[in-house]
């Protein structure tokens, strides 16, 4: 997984629930995943897809990801060229299904951050920069069992290294 | 020397595993029960095979459930229906088909979980399963492809919150209104990657139906699992469903937690979430008058009989209000065919209403099932009000309990319960 990653923040507030993330009438009707990441936060903020570029980070409060466990979620955040999510905490279905699938999460205190600001992630070095003042926000470390998920790449890698399947 | 009691989910990690664990700890532990239904793409199906995987672990312990779109409303839906009648075949699989019912009603009824299991389902509502003293909790496709290739996953033991039900709920007030009232008090995200643990003798009040529409809703606080204790209402529930011993998991009396919440019971009013969160909790009397246009009555939260029965009651020889739509969906066949001979069927299509198909017809907007126009207002019996859950960004959703929900359909605006019920 990449471990630095550079963008431009788009600030969302606690509780953004993965309906929000993918309705669920877009994610049973649309099949093909460029297509769906187009609906990327549709219902609270329309036209958000046309808006970011890719590399950028979606930053959030508290308990982002809440709600369904769909894993469509972070799927489309990635597909849509979304680098990173960084916020104060993640709902737990979320942040299992966002390291699974290869979307790093950033867990830090993202009140001081600010919509269309510049950040820097150095997830070695446990940081994220902010672009308007140069201040370094300190990143949660992560537990041992999520840096294995996360320097395999994710599930898949993981039971690939583990020989539980074949490399394809 | 041990430091100290353990949980119910302490306890059933510790003895999966095979490890001697507290909150805190990662183990990895194998898995009794693992399901994947319709409402999710990509399909644990379609991982498994994008994996290259050959055979599931244990067919026996695999099941998959089409439920949120019972009626197959798209091409791309009847797609992924195929897909998984295919995967049942090759794999030897348990599928429960279109129509059969919700995947949470499905795997009690059919008696797949028993006390100190370990369940896992690409369903956030999998914590429903608690009330059968198990811990379940909902995951996404990758962890459950890793249960069905490994046969386990791993699970950072959680921290426990103690929720003690005492008395009984006066009459009017339903279980709905009890975790409504606990999303409220605790908040969507207080609960986040703990378990609850309800206990008290108000738990030993409420019937198995009642204590599954509360484990159902424990998701929305954030909890990994809701359990609720193995009793003599649970065994008798899981008698004639079950092979083999019932072998309950207590808590230690000098167990640790790290919050105890008490409710009681006799003073609890109907409560309503308002739009747009779970958590938007009040009385129902702050919002009693406020118009709606439809009512609807299923889900796996409330889709059962005594949800029906508590429905029928209030509606029985009348009829909903002009202008009102109610849509019922019994939460499996079987809880169908028990409505007819109970007669609440007919009293239900003799007020107005429609019989959606068993599953999770007008939960979400996935289902295809009474999407509200803009502006509209939903009182419906599910377990989710986030803006757009049912289709339509621009209509507004309360959740309530089966018989709140009833009354307002009669009258077209929200009602108190308590003065309906007879």
């Amino acid at each position: 997984m990449e471990m630095k990653m550079k963008g431009k923040a788009f600030v969302f507030g606690d509780d953004i629930n993965t309906d929000y993330i993918i309705s669920s009438k877009n994610k049973s009707r649309i099949l093909d995943r460029k297509e769906l990441a187009t609906k990327l936060m549709e219902d609270i903020r329309p036209n958000f897809y046309d808006e970011i570029s890719k590399g950028d980070i979606i930053v959030g409060g508290e308990n982002f990801g809440c709600g369904s466990s769909r894993e469509t979620a972070p799927i489309v955040i990635k597909e849509a060229g979304i680098s990173a999510v960084v916020a104060k905490s993640f709902a737990r279905i979320f942040y299992r299904n966002a390291i699974n699938i290869g979307l790093p999460l950033v867990i830090c205190n993202t009140d001081e951050i600010t919509e269309g600001e510049m950040l820097t992630i150095d997830l070695d070095e446990g940081y994220v920069e902010k672009g308007s003042n140069g201040e370094r926000i300190p990143v949660a470390p992560y537990p041992d069992q999520v840096k294995m998920l996360m320097s395999a790449g994710g599930m898949r890698a993981w039971l690939q290294n583990a020989g539980y399947i074949e490399r394809s | 020397m041990r430091p100290h009691g353990k949980t119910i989910v302490e306890k059933i990690l510790s003895s999966a595993s095979g490890m001697d664990v507290y909150a805190g700890a990662i183990v990895t532990a194998p898995i009794d029960v693992m399901f994947c239904h319709d409402g999710n793409r990509p399909l644990g199906a379609e991982v498994f095979d994008s994996y290259g995987a050959k055979h599931v672990c244990d067919s026996k312990r695999v099941v998959q459930i089409i439920d949120h779109a019972p009626s197959s409303p798209t091409e791309s839906v009847a797609k992924m229906h195929a897909y998984m009648r295919d995967f049942a075949k090759r794999q030897g699989t348990k599928l429960y088909e279109c129509g059969e019912g919700s995947c949470h009603q499905l795997i009690t009824e059919k008696g797949h979980v028993k006390p100190g299991n370990i369940v896992i389902a690409t369903d956030s509502h999998t914590c429903t399963h608690g009330a059968m003293n198990a811990l379940a909790t909902g995951v996404g496709v990758s962890d459950l492809t890793c249960g069905m290739i490994t046969g386990s996953l791993w699970f950072r033991v959680p921290e426990t919150i103690k929720v003690e039900l005492k008395g009984d709920l006066p009459k009017g007030v339903f279980a709905k209104d009890i975790i409504l009232y606990l999303a409220g008090l605790l908040g969507a995200n207080g609960a986040n990657y703990r378990a609850l643990e309800f206990c008290g003798d108000g738990v030993g009040n409420l019937s198995i139906e009642e204590r599954m529409t509360i484990t159902n809703m424990v998701i929305e606080l954030g909890a990994k699992c809701g359990i609720m204790p193995c009793d003599d209402k649970l065994r008798a529930f899981l008698n004639d469903r079950v092979e083999g011993e019932i072998e309950g998991v207590a808590a230690d009396l000098d167990a640790t937690y790290c919050r105890i919440v008490e409710v009681e019971l006799d003073k609890l009013g109907p409560q309503i979430a308002k739009p747009h969160k779970v958590d938007n909790v009040s009385p129902v009397e702050e919002v009693e008058g406020t118009p709606v246009q439809h009512a609807i009555i299923g889900t796996c939260t409330n889709g059962r009989l005594e949800d029906l029965a508590a429905a029928a009651a209030i509606l029985e020889g009348k009829t909903i209000a002009p202008g009102m739509t109610l849509i019922v969906a019994p939460a499996s066949r079987s809880v169908y065919l028990d409505a007819i001979r109970c007669g609440y069927i007919e009293t239900f299509l003799k007020a107005g209403a429609s019989i959606a198909i068993p599953g999770c017809s007008a939960c979400s907007g996935g289902s295809y099932v009474g999407i509200p126009a803009d502006g509209e207002n939903v009182v419906t019996t599910a377990n989710r009000n986030f803006k757009g859950r049912l289709g339509n960004p621009n209509s507004y959703l309360y959740l309530a309990s089966p018989a709140t929900v009833a009354a307002s359909a009669l009258t077209g605006r929200i009602e108190d319960s308590r003065k309906f019920v007879r």
